[in-house]
């Protein structure tokens, strides 16, 4: 029997030499003479462990990573392709307690299956989801999403459900879904791991909101700093194009939807939705006021839903499952699972889905296990360049949208960098000013200029001049910023600025200048 | 990539993008994109001709090139190398790398070598957070960068 042997085409693999591995693997399975095949999955998200490469044997698939080039030859000799010991092995991928402890929802395939096949897509209960959308009307479609407590995984929160209810019930000759995924914030990379090693789950999630809300036409805008996530979502969508889930009638019902994808060009500000549409109709990507709200005059002045990558890959479990069966996790108002991105200075770096409530303490000590340069924690950044830093003090908050808008916080898109001591806050927040001033639209004035006042006023309290009545014109700007900005990039910057400020007070008050000794 | 394109050349093979572009809903930014996938760069003679095509002002045109980082007018070195500046790889010297770069290439961001070998680049982001310092050299990832790495990366270009 034809053993298979999985190596990750995920671009976090790639960039730690997968290519480089899975090519060593052909190579010993044609001068050995093996009935092997390769399959280049999406990841595990076990980054710490990548490359991870995966043999399927009788006892299940089991693990080995993170392997080099030069370790082929000696799991070839160990006899790995049996699943025997060799000191890389981790024995059954499942077992592993960082993945066994997970509740992988919306991430269930990813790394499992073979990103562009179909037939393993339909294996693991793909397109269940759709089917049963069309069976429904799309009112009922629209109250399951919105029963599951589903909130906009792109960072603000707000319920699918209510979003689509506004699009189904708003009046126009065309509709669009839009699905946002212009991931830009540091720390985060479920869009892009969900793009690259599961894309049907997104055409779906995108077909089930076309049929819900009227929508025949979708566009996923992809950051182009992903080229491996848009050549995949480009093949899975001409694939599923051939197998009929997308074009005039989809699996054969009376709807229809298709989609593409467009590139985005280097810009954060595109992850803002309003400036998302903007640059999609190939205006410069300037932030619109609101309303009229997107959902009514969005892409081309018509009806828009727009969704991140997370919230409609979350769509087709739910309509598979239940709302109730979603909504049962979490807590509070925040409800299903959320993947949960653990970078930076981290031992146990990847992706970790789980339902909220999980504190932040646990996810850093436990789950991510300390600092990659065993130094103690300092600061953790949750939710990306808008998001607050967060000092072990406050590592009690459990990972709920309210628990870290009460310690004036977000989740953001659920990205978390860790620092270890070394990290000097001061300099933090003044490179979150400087990211305002470079990624600003330039429509508000407290966003363009107060960022770039930020910087001069932050490189002044590190040279100790006048530092109480610097650090309160930085305070004043970023209340100025917060509250006369029109989008998150203004109005959010703050929150690494103040957090950084109010939780590393000493990094804020360097010793007065001396005078160099001649 | 030919760098010596006539004027003549650029208008006719602008043309035939837009031609093939024209019918998309929003088509600004893919023909800019297949542009700078044609020239390597967006060329000044392109955009009255997307203005024309597309009935929009020359200024509208050039206001959109000039917002998107992504768009450059002029070429590149004969590789790009983009260094992530963001905060994950921050948390894991990615400042001190970018250094190390610019020492080793003698250049600063945004900067071509004098030989033409390499142009260096900022990138906020590429995704590869946990396994940072990450960088993009011609579109290939890398992650996990030290010192001896970007040693590696650097006599890669230079070769």
């Amino acid at each position: 029997m034809t053993v298979t042997i999985f190596v990750p085409r995920d671009a976090a693999a790639l960039a730690v030499g997968a290519d480089r591995v899975a090519k060593a693997i052909e190579k010993e399975i044609a001068a050995r003479g093996i009935d092997a095949r390769v399959v280049r999955n999406g990841s595990r998200g076990m980054l710490w462990l990548e490359p991870l490469v995966e043999v399927r044997t009788d006892h299940g698939r089991i693990a080995y990573g993170p392997v080099k080039p030069s370790d082929v030859v000696s799991l070839f000799d160990a006899g790995f392709l049996n699943g025997s010991a060799h000191p890389l092995c981790h024995g059954p991928t499942q077992d592993i307690p960082y993945y066994a402890s997970q509740t992988r929802l919306t991430f269930s395939r990813c790394g499992v299956t073979d990103p562009l096949s179909i037939e393993d897509y339909r294996q693991y209960r793909g397109l269940t989801g759709l089917e049963k959308a069309i069976a429904m009307t799309p009112a009922d479609i629209v109250k399951e999403v919105t029963d599951s407590g589903l909130r906009g995984r792109g960072g603000a929160g707000f319920p699918t459900g209510i979003k689509w209810k506004t699009v189904m019930d708003a009046a126009g000759p065309q509709k669009y879904i839009v699905c946002n995924a212009d991931e830009g914030d540091s720390a985060t990379f479920a869009d892009r791991m969900i793009m690259e090693g599961d894309p049907f789950v997104l055409i779906e999630g995108m077909a089930i909101a076309g049929i819900a809300t009227g929508a025949t036409k979708g566009y996923v805008y992809i950051r182009s700093e992903y080229p491996h996530a848009i050549a995949i979502m480009d093949e899975a969508i001409r694939l599923a194009r051939a197998e009929k889930i997308l074009g005039p009638s989809v699996l054969g019902s009376a709807y229809a939807f298709d989609m593409e994808v467009r590139s985005g060009a280097g810009a954060y500000v595109c992850g803002e939705e309003t400036s998302l549409l903007n640059s999609l109709e190939g205006k410069r990507g300037i932030v619109r006021a609101k309303p009229p709200l997107p959902a009514l005059q969005g892409f081309l002045g018509r009806p828009t839903v727009v969704n991140n990558v997370m919230s409609l890959a979350s769509i087709p479990v739910i309509l598979d499952r239940g709302a109730a069966f979603y909504k049962d996790f979490g807590m509070g108002r925040s409800r299903g699972t959320i993947p949960i991105q653990i970078a930076g200075n981290v031992k146990h770096g990847g992706l970790y889905e789980i339902a909220f409530g999980l504190t932040l303490g646990q996810i850093v000590n436990e789950i991510g296990g300390g600092t990659a340069s065993g130094r103690p924690v300092k600061a953790v950044q949750v939710g990306g360049p808008l998001g607050a830093y967060f000092p072990v003090s406050l590592f009690d908050t459990p990972f709920d949208y309210e628990a870290f808008a009460a310690k004036d916080g977000l989740i953001g898109h659920a990205g978390i960098t860790v620092f270890d001591d070394t990290v000097d806050m001061l300099k933090q927040a003044r490179f979150a000013m400087e990211f305002c001033a470079i990624e600003s639209c330039g429509k508000c004035t407290p966003c363009r200029i107060g960022s770039t006042r930020g910087v001069e006023t932050a490189d002044k309290i590190a040279q100790g001049i006048e530092l109480e009545k610097n650090k309160a014109l930085l305070a004043d700007l970023c209340n100025t910023m917060k509250f006369g900005s029109l989008c998150a990039l203004g109005g959010f910057t703050p929150y690494p600025v103040m957090s950084a400020m109010n939780h590393f007070p000493n990094d804020f008050s360097p010793a007065p200048m001396v005078e160099a000794a001649e | 990539m030919n760098l010596h394109v006539s004027s003549r050349d650029i208008g006719e093979r602008t043309l035939s993008i837009i031609g093939e572009l024209k019918a998309l809903e929003g088509p600004l930014l893919p023909i800019l994109h297949e542009i700078q996938a044609e020239f390597g760069y967006v060329p000044q003679e392109a955009l009255p001709i997307i203005a024309r095509e597309l009935n929009l002002s020359r200024a509208e045109v050039h206001g959109v090139v000039s917002f998107y980082h992504d768009y450059r007018d002029h070429p590149t070195g004969r590789h790009v190398l983009k260094l992530c500046r963001a905060e994950a790889c921050q948390s894991m010297g990615g400042d001190a790398l970018a250094e190390r770069v610019k020492a080793l290439l003698g250049i600063d961001f945004h900067q071509t070598t004098l030989d033409g070998a390499v142009t260096l680049e900022p990138v906020y982001c590429l995704g590869l957070c946990s396994t940072a310092p990450a960088a993009m050299l011609d579109g290939e990832v890398h992650g996990r960068l030290d010192a001896d790495a970007v040693k590696d990366l650097v006599a890669e270009v230079r070769a």
